[in-house]
């Protein structure tokens, strides 16, 4: 999860056949492309696996016609929105609806989840106990005791270990405002 | 980049949940099956009656025929056959 890999080194090793590459480019990429169908075009949990496969099993298969590496971000939203649009399309078989209707609202939420990825990336590059408390917390939503008793720690001690690693993010991000981020297609 | 406050840095946190189980698995397998689910294909466009078989029960069409049913194999079947 913490790779330093940008997304052009990364997609060139998946090119070259590099399995690990390829793992980690699915990891990197799967909250991201979830996100979009379920939040941005509101999927059922069932039409969003599928899209889900779809969009890595076309990834994969045409990872060479990708022009530019480093696009891989808006690449693979712009596959995603495409299948969700299909989707979409063949559940509305009544009357036939706009590609304008059907994206309606998603751009600003793929937007959203564009800032919310790049804040992923930031926190992948955290040290592991807050990229674990704040993942836990914010992301599967779990509770203080929960958290508490996977990761052995008082509950007391969570809600200062959160803001003290919200902070360390923080800096973090300032830290790299000028510099190129991991998904450096932007 | 610009700046962002905590609880601006909380809400976009929580906007990416975790990926039901299963499924990132089964895109990082993806390489590994390939050639199995290249098989499947071309048999089922060879075999109407295999294909038939795949359209109306995956899993059980999969098993009978002796091949894996890993979750890539099965969820790339379900795309391109439709099936159940």
């Amino acid at each position: 999860m913490a790779s330093t890999l940008s997304d052009r080194e990364l997609v060139s090793r998946c090119r070259a056949g590099d399995q690990q590459a390829w793992n980690e480019l699915v990891e990197r990429f799967s909250r991201y492309v979830y996100a979009i169908s379920v939040q941005a075009f509101r999927l059922s949990e069932s039409d969003a696996e599928d899209v889900f496969q779809e969009v890595f099993a076309r990834a994969y298969q045409h990872l060479d016609k990708l022009r530019d590496d480093a696009a891989v971000r808006p690449w693979l939203a712009q596959l995603t929105r495409r299948l969700c649009i299909d989707r979409l399309r063949s559940s509305a078989r009544e009357r036939p609806v706009a590609d304008e209707e059907l994206l309606a609202g998603s751009e600003e939420t793929v937007a959203l989840l564009d800032d919310a990825l790049t804040i992923h990336e930031a926190l992948a590059a955290t040290p592991e106990h807050c990229r674990e408390i704040l993942d836990r917390f914010f992301a599967r939503d779990e509770s203080y005791k929960t958290i508490g008793e996977a990761l052995d720690l008082p509950s007391g001690t969570i809600a200062s270990r959160i803001s003290r690693c919200l902070a360390r993010l923080r800096e973090l991000l300032e830290g790299r405002s000028d510099a190129d981020p991991p998904s450096g297609g932007r | 980049m610009t700046a962002f406050g905590e609880e601006q840095l909380a809400r976009l946190i929580r906007a990416l949940p975790p990926v039901p189980e299963g499924w990132v698995r089964a895109a990082q397998e993806l390489p590994f099956v390939q050639p199995e689910l290249d098989e499947i294909v071309a048999r089922a466009e060879a075999d109407a009656a295999f294909r038939e078989r795949l359209v109306a029960d995956l899993e059980a069409a999969l098993e009978a025929e002796g091949y894996e049913r890993s979750p890539a194999v099965v969820a790339a079947l379900r795309l391109r056959f439709k099936a159940k």
